[in-house]
């Protein structure tokens, strides 16, 4: 049945495409309203839409860290202080009390900037290193980002935590169809959300795909299987790496505002180790590389996590047993890896290989028009 | 004495007694690093099941508190003796089920099923002990000794807990470096580490060796979680997290894969947490010790004792 679905599906124009993918996105939340309320009339309470919320951002997160884990194979452990400074910044610059109060749509932009920028500052001092004294690194980057905001009680409120924080406010658009200011207050409602999230996923994973291919993204790739060889081949490894840090973190710090925007409230210790391991666990999981891998993966587990570990096994599982929880994923975690140790998607590592009779009618169509130069 | 040069000697008291207990854990990461290039993620969790275990031995035989002379010279050392052996037979059964399978796997499979083992450790930890903190009680006597035997006026307190700190984990680490060093399985370990397919090509048992070194590493571990309990005197299901992390931070600041880097990085930790909570913020210890380990790399990319041959990537 797939490869009918699958042929179907590549013999309809790219405009087709788009609009079948859009029309299932726009309804999607619709068709989650119903199931929530089936749900909830048969006993249970599940925040489905919101738990799809949380996966999609940890989605964009996984894509921005398979550019470096990925394509770039470098391993980082750090991942999360990318997404904290993405969402510190929006936290200060929104922050009433800071009295910056930026706009949304603005801070956005200048949030994934920063985020960017100390992506290149962490990059920098690694490019020497490799393996893993570049993860220990990254590490210790991801353990320090959370100490100092804890510490700078004046821009941070330190563990408090910063809330409330700026909404997307459509003051522009309101004026044009003449309604009330804050008429569209959408902040808090998670379909409003959800599309915004969509839109995010579907721009990283647009930029992600057009990496892919590209010279630079070629460039990372030679640097994963073999630094020294692409470097002899006129790679420029620093740039190289450079870039796969600031795009990674970039996509991490658009992940950190929309996060930071749609909690309304962050806190230091949303943004520790183990949301950098957790989004290792998703691209190794999903297959080092894949882009689309990456984008099923990262959905699975992050669902698997937050909705069935966490709500339906609860309901199962007798109160106060929640620690029962890590150890299915961690047993999980381990008996996946070991049937599966590439992964879910693993990537192509060989796109087409050259047969020996393309080979031979290539070499003679060559020395054909060798001959015909002379 | 100078009041201030009291107070400075104590905390390299303090940074001491930290480096030596982190040594003895960094000393397990390096040692598996060597052989298997895997960051063993749960390693740190087996320090904390050292903690758990002789406390759970502990309570079981409800010995005098205090122990007595009679106690310090059977109990004690019988306790330490089943505790370095669990801990190092559950290391050896973790690289048993969750390691060896992917020995030839791409090198970030290993790395999660370690993270696999590190989170369903500290779950299980959690259930059997609880999520609160837990009492080590005082089994070690604890003596000023530079008061209460030399009658001296001081502000430096080096008591009995300090040696008997020392004079477990110095040993240690002294007999693990003569293992190394002198014996057949020690030079096989070694050998394994240079070239694990020459090695078995010579006729090592490689994964014999392997197992050997995660046993060791593991009780060393153990011996580690054991002393920490009775020095400091509390614990939680989560502190093999933190000890693992500094651990293998200290691995890394030496040269890891070096047996002696670890140890010395290790000590340079605990000195920088000792001084920086004394002379600076506590809050930005942790900063303290990430930076200097970030300046340290970019001066020199394989630690401090580490070899300047490249290392492979992942």
């Amino acid at each position: 049945m797939i490869t009918t679905i699958r042929t179907w599906w590549s013999q309809l124009p790219n405009a087709a495409r788009i609009t079948l993918v859009a029309v299932l996105v726009v309804l999607f939340p619709f068709v989650i309203d119903i199931a929530e309320s089936a749900i909830r009339s048969a006993g249970g309470n599940w925040a489905l839409l919101t738990q799809v919320n949380r996966a999609l951002i940890y989605v964009v997160l996984a894509l921005g860290l398979n550019i470096v884990v990925g394509f770039a194979g470098m391993l980082d452990l750090g991942y999360a202080a990318f997404f904290a400074i993405g969402a510190y910044a929006f936290g200060i610059l929104t922050y009433p009390s800071h009295g910056i109060q930026m706009s949304f749509f603005l801070a956005l932009w200048v949030c994934a900037a920063i985020a960017s920028f100390f992506g290149i500052v962490v990059g920098s001092p690694t490019l020497r290193l490799r393996g893993d004294y570049l993860a220990i690194v990254t590490l210790a980057f991801g353990e320090i980002i959370p100490t100092v905001v804890r510490n700078l009680d004046d821009l941070t409120n330190g563990s408090q935590g910063l809330t409330p924080l700026g909404k997307p406010s459509f003051g522009l658009f309101e004026g044009l169809f003449g309604l009330e200011p804050g008429a569209l207050n959408v902040g808090v409602d998670p379909h409003f959300w959800f599309y915004v999230i969509t839109l995010l996923v579907a721009l990283v994973l647009f930029c992600t795909l057009r990496l892919d291919n590209s010279r630079i993204g070629r460039a990372w790739k030679a640097i994963r299987e073999d630094q020294t060889a692409a470097d002899f081949m006129g790679v420029d490894p620093i740039r190289a790496k450079l870039s796969a840090f600031a795009i990674g973190a970039s996509f991490s710090g658009l992940a950190g505002v929309v996060f930071a925007s749609m909690l309304g409230a962050i806190f230091p210790d949303l943004f520790r180790f183990q949301v950098s391991i957790f989004l290792l666990i998703i691209v190794v999981f999903s297959g080092l590389g894949s882009v689309w891998g990456v984008l099923i993966g990262g959905l699975i587990i992050s669902l698997f996590d937050g909705l069935f570990l966490a709500q339906i096994l609860n309901q199962v599982l007798p109160s106060g047993s929640e620690n029962l929880r890590w150890v299915f994923f961690g047993v999980g975690l381990i008996f996946f890896m070991i049937f599966r140790p590439q992964g879910l998607f693993p990537r192509k590592v060989k796109g087409r290989v050259l047969t020996e009779e393309e080979a031979l009618a290539a070499n003679a169509a060559a020395s054909a028009t060798a001959k015909g130069g002379d | 004495m100078d009041l201030e040069l009291q107070f400075f000697i104590g905390q390299i008291i303090v940074g001491l007694t930290i480096g030596s207990y982190l040594a003895l854990i960094a000393l397990g990461y390096t040692m598996v690093y060597g052989i298997v290039e895997l960051i063993n993620f749960a390693h740190g969790d087996l320090f904390a099941f050292g903690f758990f275990i002789s406390l759970t031995i502990f309570t079981a035989i409800n010995p005098p508190r205090p122990l007595d002379i009679v106690g310090l010279l059977t109990i004690l050392p019988l306790i330490f003796v089943i505790t370095m052996l669990l801990t190092g037979g559950l290391n050896t059964l973790i690289d048993r089920v969750a390691y060896k399978p992917l020995r030839n796997a791409p090198k970030l499979a290993p790395l999660l099923t370690a993270v696999g083992v590190s989170f369903a450790l500290e779950a299980i930890y959690a259930i059997w002990v609880g999520a609160s903190q837990v009492p080590y009680p005082n089994y070690f006597p604890r003596i000023d000794i530079l008061r209460q035997w030399f009658g001296l006026d001081t502000a430096i307190q080096l008591t009995t807990k300090d040696l008997f700190l020392f004079g477990v984990t110095i040993p240690l680490m002294i007999g693990l470096n003569f293992f190394i060093e002198r014996t057949k399985i020690g030079k096989a370990m070694r050998a394994s580490a240079q070239d694990r397919e020459a090695a078995s090509m010579m006729g090592i048992n490689v994964n014999r060796i392997i197992a050997t070194t995660f046993f060791i590493g593991g009780a060393l571990a153990g011996a580690a979680g054991l002393v920490w309990g009775l020095y400091i005197n509390s614990g939680r299901f989560l502190m093999g997290f933190e000890a693992g992390l500094m651990a293998f931070t200290s691995a890394v600041l030496g040269g890891i894969g070096n047996i002696r880097g670890a140890v010395l990085g290790a000590f340079i930790i605990g000195m920088i947490k000792s001084m920086s909570d004394f002379y600076f913020e506590p809050s930005w210890t942790r900063v303290m010790i990430f930076g200097i380990l970030i300046l340290l790399l970019v001066f020199r990319p394989s630690g401090i004792l580490g070899s300047t041959q490249s290392i492979e990537k992942i």
